[in-house]
C-alpha cells in the first residue's frame, strides 16, 4: 500500500494472538494500512476488534507470552520494528512513537509527581541537565493548556481531574517531540465537553509539530471531524480502509454501513429510527467460518460462510473485504 | 498533620486504661495472696496482715486501681512482688535485649523478604519463583520452637559454628541464631507479599505508561512498581515490628535470651502482679507508638493518604 516516500509507517499482514487456555485468541488477524507524514488516520471497531492491540503491537507493548506476533512487518522509517530486541525498542518509545492511553485516570502512577513524570519521559530519551528538563516540562506543560503550572508541577495524579490528567498524559507523549502519536480512544473516560478540548489539543499540537496521529476510536463523529483516512476493524481483521470520505458516502463493507446506520443524524427530516446491527461480535476464540461478519450481515449469502473474503482494492486507496462489495460498486446491489 | 499526631496520641490514653483496668482484674481474681507468696510459709498471720497493709493490698479493688492509675501517671509501675525491686528497673534491664533481638529479625525478614519477593514477580513461574515459593511455605509450616531447636542441634551443637543459646557478651555472634528464628515466618509473608503485591502493581495501566515512555525495565520495575508494591508490605512489617518488640516468649525462651517476653511469662508463672501489668503497658505502648509511625511512613509512600480530611479527591 505504500506508494511513494511520503509514508512513515507501513504495516503489513500483522497478527497478534493470545494463546490463553481456553484456545488462541486471534485479537489482530491480518492487519495491515500505512500512515503518511502529517496525517491523521483514524481506526474505528466496537470493543475488543483489535485497535488497542494493533497499537501496542507497534510499540512492542504485548506481554510474550501469553502474546505472540505471529506474523507481518511494521515498517517505520526503514527499519522493522518487530526485529528490534526490546532495548532498542526502548529507544522510539516515548521518543519517536508516542502513546495516550484511554484512561487518564489509572494511566498514571498515583505515587509521583505529575513533575517527576514528565520530567522522566524528557530524560530517558534526552541528554540534558535535571534544570533544562524542569524547564522543559513547564513548557509542555503550558503547551497543553495546564493553568498554574509551577504548581501543577509538584501535584499528584489524584489531585487533577480527568481532563487535566488525559493533559498531563499528553505533555508526556509530546514530551520528545515524536513522529506518530498514537491515542488510543483519549477520551473516552471524559466529559463530551472535555472530549473536544481534547481532541482539538491533539490536533493543534499535530500541526505544530508536524507528526502523525493515530486515532483509535469507536465514535464516528471523532473520525469524521479528525481523521484524513480511516481503518475500519471488525473482529481483528480490517474490513475498509478509505479516505474518510469514502468512508462515510461509499462504504463498501456492510459493517462499515452498519455502523454508520447506528448512528444519529441531526440533520435527517424525517424521524427515523436509528438501525442497530443485529447480533454481538463473535468471541475471538471462537471465530465463525468464513466472513466474521456473516452471521450478523443482512447481505450475507451462504457462499460468504465458507471462507474469508480477500483484501481487494476496489478504487484507488480503497480497500475493503467483502465478497459483494464489487455489486455495491457497480450498483446491483443497493446499500439501503 | 501535627493534628493527626496528637489525635493519635491522646487515643492512647483510653487504651491504657481499658489495658490495666482489664489486667488489673484478672490479677485480682486470681485467688493468690501476694503477701502469702512473699513471706512463703510459715508467716504468722500477724505478720501477712502486717504485710498486707503495708503494700495496701487489704484495700478495695478501686482504692487499689486508683493507686496504681495515679502512680503510673507519674511513671512509676509499682514494684516486683518476687524480686522486691522497682518494676521500671527490671523492665529497663530486660526491654534493650528484646529491642535488639527485634530489630535484627525484622533486618533479616525485610532483606530476604523484600528480594524473594521481586526476584520471585519478577521472574514469575521460573526456577527462582518455585524455589521461593516452597521454601517460603516450608518456613510458614514449622513450628517456631523446631525450627529454633533444629537451628541449635545443628549449627550449635554439632557443627559448633554459633553459640547455642544466651546473650554472652552480646556480639553479633549471639544474635544469629535466635534473630533467624523469630525472622522465619514473616521473613516468608513478606517474601509472599511482595510478590504478588509486585504482581498486582504490574498489570495496571501505569506501568504500560511507563514502558511506552521508553524506560528501561529496571527502572520500571525499581521506581515504578516497587515504591506501589512496597506499602502493603510496610504495613506489615511495622506491625511485625510492634509485635516483635513485646518479646517472643518462645524465642527466648528456647534460646535464654534475657528479653522482656520471657520475664513476663517467668512473671505470670509466679502470679507477679505488677510485672505483668507494668510489661503489658510498656508492650502495647510500643505497639501503639509504632503504628503511629507506619501510618506517618505510610503517608509519605503513598501521597493519596490524607490525614485529618484533606483535599483528596477521587
Amino acid at each position: 500500500m505504500a506508494d511513494n516516500n511520503n509514508t512513515l509507517l507501513d504495516i503489513k499482514d500483522l497478527r497478534t494472538y493470545f494463546y490463553t487456555d481456553a484456545g488462541v485468541v486471534k485479537a489482530v488477524d491480518g492487519v495491515s494500512f500505512d500512515l503518511k507524514k502529517g496525517e491523521t488516520l483514524g481506526i474505528v471497531g466496537e470493543t475488543g476488534s483489535g485497535k488497542s492491540i494493533t497499537a501496542l503491537t507497534i510499540l512492542g507493548l504485548i506481554a510474550i507470552p501469553p502474546g505472540k506476533i505471529v506474523s507481518g512487518y511494521i515498517d517505520f522509517d526503514g527499519q522493522d520494528l518487530l526485529k528490534l530486541k526490546q532495548k532498542q525498542l526502548q529507544k522510539y518509545r516515548g521518543n519517536r512513537i508516542s502513546m495516550i492511553f484511554q484512561d487518564p485516570m489509572t494511566s498514571l502512577n498515583p505515587v509521583f509527581t505529575i513533575g517527576n513524570q514528565l520530567m522522566e519521559a524528557i530524560l530517558a530519551h534526552q541528554k540534558i541537565t535535571k534544570k533544562q528538563a524542569y524547564d522543559k516540562a513547564l513548557e509542555l506543560l503550558d503547551m497543553v493548556g495546564m493553568p498554574d503550572i509551577r504548581k501543577r508541577m509538584k501535584s499528584y495524579p489524584h489531585e487533577f481531574s480527568g481532563g487535566m490528567r488525559q493533559r498531563a498524559m499528553i505533555a508526556m507523549a509530546i514530551a520528545n517531540s515524536p513522529s506518530i502519536l498514537i491515542a488510543d480512544e483519549p477520551t473516552t473516560a471524559l466529559d463530551v465537553t472535555i472530549q473536544a478540548q481534547i481532541l482539538e489539543l491533539v490536533e493543534e499540537l499535530k500541526n505544530k509539530t508536524d507528526s502523525s496521529v493515530i486515532l483509535i476510536t469507536h465514535d464516528l463523529g471523532v473520525i469524521a471531524k479528525y481523521a484524513e483516512r480511516v481503518l475500519v476493524m471488525y473482529a481483528g481483521k480490517p474490513v475498509e480502509f478509505a479516505n474518510v470520505n469514502d468512508i462515510f458516502y461509499k462504504p463498501y463493507h456492510p459493517y462499515t454501513m452498519g455502523l454508520i446506520g447506528s448512528v444519529s443524524k441531526l440533520n435527517e427530516e424525517k424521524k427515523e429510527r436509528l438501525k442497530p446491527i443485529k447480533g454481538t461480535p463473535p468471541s475471538l476464540i471462537d471465530l465463525p467460518e468464513g466472513c466474521t461478519f456473516a452471521p450478523r450481515c443482512r447481505f450475507a449469502l451462504d457462499s460468504c460462510r465458507l471462507s474469508y473474503p480477500p483484501n481487494i482494492e476496489i478504487e484507488h486507496g480503497h480497500f475493503v473485504s467483502c465478497f459483494r462489495s464489487k455489486e455495491f460498486y457497480s450498483g446491483s446491489l443497493s446499500r439501503l | 498533620m501535627l493534628y493527626y499526631i496528637i489525635k493519635r496520641i491522646l487515643q492512647i490514653i483510653p487504651v491504657i486504661i481499658g489495658i490495666t483496668l482489664i489486667l488489673f482484674i484478672l490479677m485480682y481474681v486470681i485467688p493468690e495472696d501476694p503477701a502469702r507468696l512473699i513471706l512463703q510459709k510459715g508467716a504468722t498471720p500477724q505478720a501477712l496482715a502486717n504485710l498486707r497493709e503495708k503494700m495496701g493490698i487489704d484495700k478495695p479493688i478501686y482504692v487499689q486501681y486508683w493507686r496504681y492509675v495515679t502512680s503510673l501517671a507519674k511513671g512509676d509501675l509499682g514494684i516486683s512482688y518476687r524480686y522486691r525491686r522497682s518494676v521500671n528497673e527490671i523492665l529497663a534491664e530486660h526491654y534493650p535485649n528484646s529491642i535488639k533481638l527485634a530489630f535484627a529479625a525484622i533486618i533479616i525478614e525485610t532483606i530476604i523478604g523484600i528480594i524473594a519477593g521481586i526476584i520471585s514477580a519478577v521472574k514469575k513461574y521460573s526456577f527462582l519463583d518455585i524455589l521461593v515459593t516452597i521454601s517460603t511455605t516450608i518456613l510458614v509450616c514449622i513450628p517456631v520452637y523446631w525450627l529454633g531447636m533444629l537451628l541449635q542441634i545443628g549449627l550449635g551443637l554439632k557443627l559448633g559454628w554459633l553459640p547455642m543459646s544466651g546473650m554472652g557478651d552480646g556480639s553479633i555472634k549471639y544474635y544469629i541464631l535466635p534473630a533467624i528464628t523469630l525472622a522465619s515466618v514473616s521473613t516468608a509473608f513478606v517474601a509472599r507479599m511482595t510478590r504478588s503485591s509486585m504482581l498486582d502493581v504490574l498489570s495496571n495501566d501505569y506501568i504500560r505508561t511507563a514502558y511506552a515512555k521508553g524506560l528501561s525495565n529496571n527502572r520500571v520495575i525499581f521506581k515504578h512498581s516497587l515504591k506501589n508494591a512496597l506499602i502493603p508490605v510496610i504495613t506489615y512489617i511495622g506491625i511485625d515490628l510492634g509485635t516483635l518488640m513485646g518479646g517472643a516468649i518462645l524465642t527466648e525462651t528456647i534460646f535464654a535470651w534475657p528479653g522482656v517476653g520471657r520475664t513476663i511469662y517467668l512473671a505470670i508463672l509466679q502470679r507477679d502482679a505488677p510485672v505483668v501489668i507494668g510489661g503489658t503497658i510498656i508492650l502495647v505502648l510500643i505497639f501503639v507508638v509504632i503504628n503511629l509511625i507506619v501510618d506517618i511512613l505510610y503517608a509519605t509512600l503513598d501521597p493519596r493518604i490524607r490525614f485529618g480530611g484533606g483535599e483528596a479527591n477521587y
